[in-house]
């Protein structure tokens, strides 16, 4: 019977880790970066969160903050797009899902965009479209690196192909910035697939993973659904798209910030200097 | 308010909201052949008829469509890494004398075929092929013509070992900016992303019946509705079919099929893509890279529908003992 554990163990209280099943209290669990503390199983979180963990204290500076939803197909499926839209924004209180905005990162200024999978599967409908493209022409303007953090199931199914054209429309404006050697790093967080990881996600000078994260073009379900074949273990997992060479390091969440501080120093151009190397 | 030459570039209206795209469909001029006005076309089949006219085994796929295109075709084989992919076929051509660049999804038109060409499906080699094209196209100055017809690349284990998301970014990411005139026509299925990674072009046209998809009816209904029976109902709701295509500024405008559709007549439809190929290229060839370059730009950064209140909404009332006292 379900009831008496949960009893027992109120959720407001505890969590239980999904991989490893250890009981955690919540505090310890958001004191250690929402990570198990026993097997270090790392825990979705949300783009705020995910900013205040990466980006030099009070340094973020949200943009675009009002773009919301239209409804361009008139799409309805158990319910219409735009209440299950509503209904994602009082469930989450962002407008959509994703959060842009300018910040520092180790004194280094940056443009950063991160994903959160609460908001419909951190779906990329034309919101998320429009807002990473302006952030990565802002990146462009400025000449500051770009750090797009993803979580996200793919395109927005209810746009239909205006989600599709996202992908061609970010990739345009990242692309701009590889000519103008500005760097872009994509973070993969748990899950990236899909139209996201076919398109900006795969495309950072640098890919960087969080451990486990599910990364991958098609669903696993999917993948066994219409091709009937059992999986290799691990697969789709972050390491495992990292042995076969599509993602750069695989980071730990308590790691994470120092390691993209540390790339973004590294890898900082200085606008109309060729030259950008000499002892 | 910040960023307000973007308000006011877009023309606002007096109710504060601007749309990335309106609706208006193509921005091509019609050469007379052409369908670039939505009012134009009739929708004269359903979207489920349309899914099922697009997928017809007799309608004509990319090699029908090259050798009645092309005067001359010699296709070349393999990405230099792993091997040749037989779902994507590429090579040099010649367009009335002239050559040009094509890369084409090929589907097969029996089950034998089908097999051999993974029914269309490409593999990350697949795209790799189609990236080494682009550059062989961009470095010897030869425009690029590519034919999509896939209901979306391969999604097997395999294909996920070698990179299958990053090959197709990778073909997005060439195309937006290849320095050389591409047209892209979708022929028959335009599968989703595995599509996409051909269709990042100047000029992206499709045959009247043709369709693209964010996803397959099918998977949207599983999805969506849970059962894949439900796949007519969420083609409809997709807005896949070529009028809404055209609508939606997706395509630029669609090449019309013989009476009772591209099947009935390869020949006809052959003639009708060649002239359709021949009038855009002739158009692009008499414009400056850097202007393509942006125009192909802005053909992609405007598709999306948004709202964008000019204003932030008014701020929630603090609490009155913390207006009196000033925190």
């Amino acid at each position: 019977m379900p009831f008496g554990r949960r009893k027992e163990l109120p959720s407001h209280l505890w969590t239980q880790c999904p991989d490893c099943g250890e009981m955690l209290f919540n505090k310890q669990l958001a004191r250690n970066m929402n990570v198990c503390t026993k097997c270090e199983h790392h825990f979705k979180i949300g783009a705020r969160e995910r900013i205040e963990m990466l980006v030099d204290k009070g340094s973020f500076v949200e943009h675009d903050q009002l773009l919301t939803s239209g409804d361009p197909l008139g799409f309805t499926d158990s319910k219409p797009y735009p209440q299950r839209i509503e209904a994602a924004r009082t469930k989450s209180g962002e407008s959509d899902a994703v959060i842009t905005g300018s910040a520092r990162l180790g004194g280094v200024p940056v443009e950063i965009g991160v994903m959160d999978f609460e908001f419909i599967g951190g779906s990329m409908g034309s919101v998320v479209g429009e807002k990473l493209t302006r952030a990565a022409e802002r990146a462009l303007a400025d000449h500051s690196p770009l750090l797009i953090v993803s979580a996200s199931g793919g395109a927005r199914m209810q746009e239909g192909t205006l989600a599709l054209m996202q992908m061609a429309k970010i990739v345009a404006a990242v692309a701009r910035l590889g000519e103008a050697g500005i760097p872009y790093v994509s973070i993969l967080t748990d899950p990236t697939t899909g139209g996201v990881l076919a398109s900006f996600g795969s495309l950072g000078d640098l890919v960087i993973a969080e451990p486990k994260a599910l990364i991958g073009f098609s669903g696993a379900r999917v993948t066994d659904q219409t091709i009937g074949e059992r999986l290799p273990a691990g697969f789709q997992r972050a390491e495992f798209v990292r042995d076969h060479g599509f993602v750069d390091q695989v980071v730990p969440r308590a790691q994470l910030r120092e390691r993209l501080a540390f790339f973004v120093g590294a890898l900082r151009t200085t606008p109309g200097t060729e030259v950008r190397w000499s002892l | 308010m910040k960023d307000p030459i973007a308000t006011i570039r877009s023309g606002a209206t007096a109710l504060g909201l601007r749309r990335a795209s309106d609706g208006n469909g193509g921005h091509l001029p019609s050469d007379g052949l052409l369908i670039v006005d939505t009012s134009q076309v009739a929708d004269r089949v359903s979207a489920w008829e349309a899914v099922k006219i697009a997928r017809d085994l007799k309608r004509p796929h990319a090699m029908d469509v090259i050798e009645r295109v092309f005067g001359k075709f010699e296709e070349l084989h393999g990405d230099r890494s792993f091997r040749d992919d037989p779902a994507v076929v590429a090579g040099i051509a010649h367009l009335d004398g002239k050559p040009v660049v094509v890369v084409a999804q090929q589907k097969g038109s029996s089950t034998e075929e089908n097999i051999q060409r993974n029914f269309g499906m490409p593999h990350p080699e697949g795209y790799r092929k189609a990236i080494r094209m682009y550059r062989l196209a961009e470095r010897f100055h030869l425009p690029l013509v590519t034919l999509i017809d896939t209901p979306g690349a391969y999604p097997g284990p395999e294909a996920e070992e070698r990179g299958q998301a990053e090959a197709i970014a990778k073909s997005i990411e060439t195309l937006t900016r290849l320095r050389t005139p591409v047209v892209a026509i979708v022929l028959g299925e335009g599968g989703s992303g595995g599509a996409l990674a051909l269709g990042v072009a100047d000029v992206v046209l499709a045959l009247e019946n043709a369709i693209y998809s964010v996803i397959s009816p099918e998977g949207c209904a599983a999805i969506l509705w849970r059962s894949s029976t439900e796949a007519e109902r969420a083609a409809k709701a997709l807005k896949l079919a070529g009028p809404d295509l055209l609508k939606l500024g997706i395509v630029d405008g669609l090449v019309p099929e013989p009476r009772g559709g591209a099947q009935t007549d390869h020949d006809a439809t052959g003639r009708n893509v060649k002239s359709a190929i021949v009038a855009q290229l002739d158009r692009l060839s008499r414009v400056t890279m850097s202007e393509i370059l942006a125009a192909r730009y802005e053909r992609f950064r405007r598709i999306g529908v948004f709202v964008e209140p000019l204003t932030a909404p008014p701020a929630p009332r603090r609490q009155w003992w913390k207006r009196v006292l000033g925190r």
